[in-house]
């Protein structure tokens, strides 16, 4: 068992990483010929982080939008940041202060998370307009994340697991040593299932989370009289 | 008379309670003929492995705009967009919600271009490429204005506009376009503006127009086109020469500028701000109808390039410009530098009339007689591709507030409509990005439902007797679709109508008119001091 979760971790790592790096080279090498920020917009490039840094840490245009969907997303984006700082001891060794100080947060990351999927869910559900474009990924997907927070909440509140020894196992997949994963069935199902989540990250709409950095509608200083802005393939046209 | 309802006014913000699938399928604009397709560069019917012509396009699509691909990719269906268009909120067709309409050519992206389409198509919603899907998209990418009021509410940006625009480009290539803007672009390419009117009828309309003001005014304002050497070149639509209100804001610009002192010209080469090829996502036509004006100022030798009340072309100047014709400042390469010479650094390039009208009231040289607007009671339409394509004055919003400003200014009387509604919430007229075709009336008429429950609102609180905008578009799809939903059609001003009717001119009558009551006032003012 710990073999074939070694193994799993390690295709899973490899996916993510390798998947993720070829989109965001796809996207940076992609061209954006033409100016169009959504107006009214920053006319500096510091403007533009700003703007860019309330769109992922506030969700400011998800707000100006729809309050239910931005309190439900907001719940569980901010559960996840969380229940991630969390894990964080499962993959460090030593852990800084900071870190182990807001570990407790983690457990209320976690109820947050759940819940926050669980009124997406009810949306997608019970809305006419969402549940019209949803696809079956589209339910996969919520209902791969709240199982995955399920398990997890299950091993703090019903049944605990080895820790240590999980800790070990993670740890052992750096120096590619395989050691002794407990099978305890919520741990393996919860590990299991995050392995999911890594493997289809890059081949999903997860990809919302590099794209918005590249989003040329939020990213793009509103300065088009100023400076002329040029995409290769367009500049061959100049000719 | 088309045979469909002009739909019934609701409580706001009006979201439809329950979808209605397949509510517009039946909207299809005339297919483009082989005359209209070939001059651009197109196939002139649609060819016949087209299916294997659209996917390649669309291959090239995705490496050419990061846009596309990224939209293409980040869409989580969270619904933040899915109440948000106009179209949809006139139709409650499910197929004009922002991502479902995104949905038709996502889902064949995804059939061609991804892992999990490729593999597992029912899954993730992906579909192959068929007659169906091609008419489908032919129907409700004509039926998305390209306004992008979902792109201020979606969480990454998205913008159905530049999804609509790859869409039409796709089938443009493979020789199934749509007829109204390829018609157009036509004619704007070889007789320089979208009307197709030659210069010595435009030469001639100019002329009646000064006669006009000059019987008016009794002064002699020039509407001068083709001159050498002028400071400014004025860059307006077409339907500025012909339609209403339209003439009356290209009349209130003439004022305008004889007012300022200024020399100005029109140009036959150029006598076009439109640039439909913007709304079939047309890089190469964009540039080639953008140069038109280049080599206008080159050959005039003007030094700055103002543009009239037009949305989506001054989306297209302010954004696209400096990209595509070097008309701008800041460029370091020889194409660029050989007309930002000429261009006068002091001046943004391009310059927005209500710029230029909106600085001279600030350095108070326009002197204005409010009261002749005193009748009207105004309130502004914010045209959706200067809301949230373009800027105006230097700070962010100025495209807000030059306008109203500009009105406030000669106008006593001014409301706004439902804050949900104005600004960068602005609903488009209905009539945007290439729809303004009588084919298409149906959604026209029903796309404008939010826009005139807002405007509904305003008359019966405010009593607002006038609708003034800064588009051609909009001003010829309101004074089409006005009657529908039983407003006057001279209802739709032009935002230069109001400026012209109460600017008062140095020597004109309606000065002399004005001081001589000043004067009589002041005589009794004095009088009746004297008498206390």
């Amino acid at each position: 068992m710990s073999v074939l979760f070694a193994l799993l971790y390690y295709v899973a790592t490899v996916i993510l990483v390798g998947g993720l790096a070829y989109k965001i080279y796809q996207y940076a090498k992609t061209p954006a010929p033409l100016k169009i920020p959504t107006t009214p917009a920053p006319t500096t490039r510091g403007g533009v982080v700003l703007r860019l840094g309330r769109e992922v840490l506030l969700f400011e245009s998800l707000f100006k939008s729809n309050k239910w969907i931005w309190i439900f997303g907001y719940m569980f984006h901010i559960g996840l940041a969380l229940v991630v700082v969390r894990h964080l001891r499962y993959v460090m060794d030593p852990m800084p202060e900071l870190l182990i100080l807001i570990q407790p947060l983690g457990i209320y990351g976690g109820m947050a998370m759940v819940a926050g999927l669980l009124g997406l869910w009810a949306r997608r559900i019970f809305v006419e307009r969402i549940r019209y474009i949803s696809n079956p990924s589209d339910h996969l997907i919520l209902a791969l994340l709240v199982m995955i927070g399920i398990t997890g909440l299950s091993m703090k509140f019903l049944s605990h697991t080895d820790i240590v020894l999980v800790k070990n196992f993670i740890l052992g997949l750096y120096v590619f040593d395989i050691r002794p994963l407990p099978t305890d069935i919520p741990l393996l199902v919860h590990l299991f299932l995050v392995a999911v989540l890594m493997i289809i990250f890059p081949i999903s709409k997860l990809l919302h989370a590099p794209g918005v950095f590249f989003s040329p509608t939020r990213n793009q200083v509103d300065n088009p009289r100023e400076r002329r802005h040029l995409a290769p393939w367009a500049a061959e046209l100049d000719k | 008379m088309a045979d469909f309802q002009t739909p019934e006014y609701r409580e706001l913000p009006g979201v439809p309670n329950k979808l209605e699938p397949g509510a517009t399928d039946h909207l299809s604009p005339f297919i483009a003929k082989p005359e209209h397709q070939e001059p651009l560069g197109f196939p002139g019917e649609l060819v016949d492995n087209w299916e294997e012509k659209a996917i390649e396009k669309m291959g090239e699509l995705l490496g050419k705009y990061r846009s596309f691909q990224v939209y293409m990719d980040a869409c989580v269906k969270c619904g933040s967009c899915t109440d948000k268009c106009h179209y949809f909120q006139g139709t409650s067709d499910p197929k004009n919600m922002p991502v479902a309409r995104q949905d038709l050519l996502r889902s064949v992206y995804r059939r061609y271009f991804t892992f999990a389409g490729k593999y597992f198509p029912k899954l993730v919603g992906a579909r192959d490429l068929t007659r169906e899907v091609l008419d489908e998209w032919y129907n409700y990418f004509h039926q998305c204005s390209q306004c992008r009021r979902c792109s201020v509410f979606c969480p990454y940006g998205i913008d159905t506009a530049e999804v609509s625009m790859a869409a039409r480009e796709i089938m443009d290539s493979i020789g199934h376009g749509q007829k109204y803007c390829n018609e157009i672009l036509g004619k704007v390419q070889t007789v320089g503006n979208n009307l197709g009117l030659p210069g010595p009828a435009l030469k001639a309309t100019l002329a009646e127009f000064a006669e006009e003001i000059e019987e008016d005014t009794g002064l002699p304002v020039k509407m001068p086109i083709d001159v050498k050497g002028a400071d400014i070149l004025l860059i307006t639509p077409s339907a500025d020469f012909f339609a209403e209100p339209h003439i009356d804001g290209l009349m209130g610009y003439a004022k305008v500028f004889h007012e300022a002192g200024v020399s100005w010209t029109l140009s036959t080469h150029a006598a076009e701000a439109a640039n439909f090829s913007m709304f079939i996502g047309s890089y190469s036509n964009l540039k080639v109808v953008a140069e038109r004006i280049r080599e206008a100022a080159l050959d005039l030798g003007v030094k700055r390039i103002i543009v009239g009340e037009c949305g989506h072309a001054w989306r297209v100047a302010y954004s696209f410009w400096n990209t595509l014709s070097g008309v701008g400042h800041g460029g370091n390469d020889p194409y660029a530098e050989q007309l930002q010479k000429q261009l006068d650094p002091n001046y943004p390039a391009p310059q927005h009339i209500c710029e230029f009208t909106y600085d001279l009231i600030q350095e108070g040289k326009l002197r204005f007689d409010k009261s002749q607007n005193d009748w009207r009671t105004v309130t502004f339409h914010d045209s959706c591709n200067v809301a949230r394509g373009s800027r105006m004055g230097s700070w962010a919003g100025g495209q807000f507030d030059i306008p109203r400003a500009v009105i406030k200014a000669a106008c006593n009387n001014y409301v706004d409509m439902d804050p949900d509604t104005i600004k960068e919430k602005t609903y488009c007229c209905g009539g945007g990005g290439g729809l303004l075709t009588d084919d298409l009336m149906e959604i026209r008429v029903k796309g404008a439902l939010p826009r005139m429950e807002a405007l509904h609102d305003v008359v019966e609180e405010n009593g607002v007797t006038h609708l003034a905008a800064i588009c051609a578009i909009c001003k010829a799809q309101f004074a089409k679709i006005l009657p529908y939903f039983k407003f006057p059609m001279d209802m739709i001003v032009s935002t230069h109508q109001l400026v012209g009717e109460a600017l008062v001119m140095t020597g004109s009558e309606q000065e002399k008119a004005l001081d001589a009551t000043d004067e009589t006032a002041e005589e009794e003012t004095a009088a009746e001091e004297n008498s206390e």
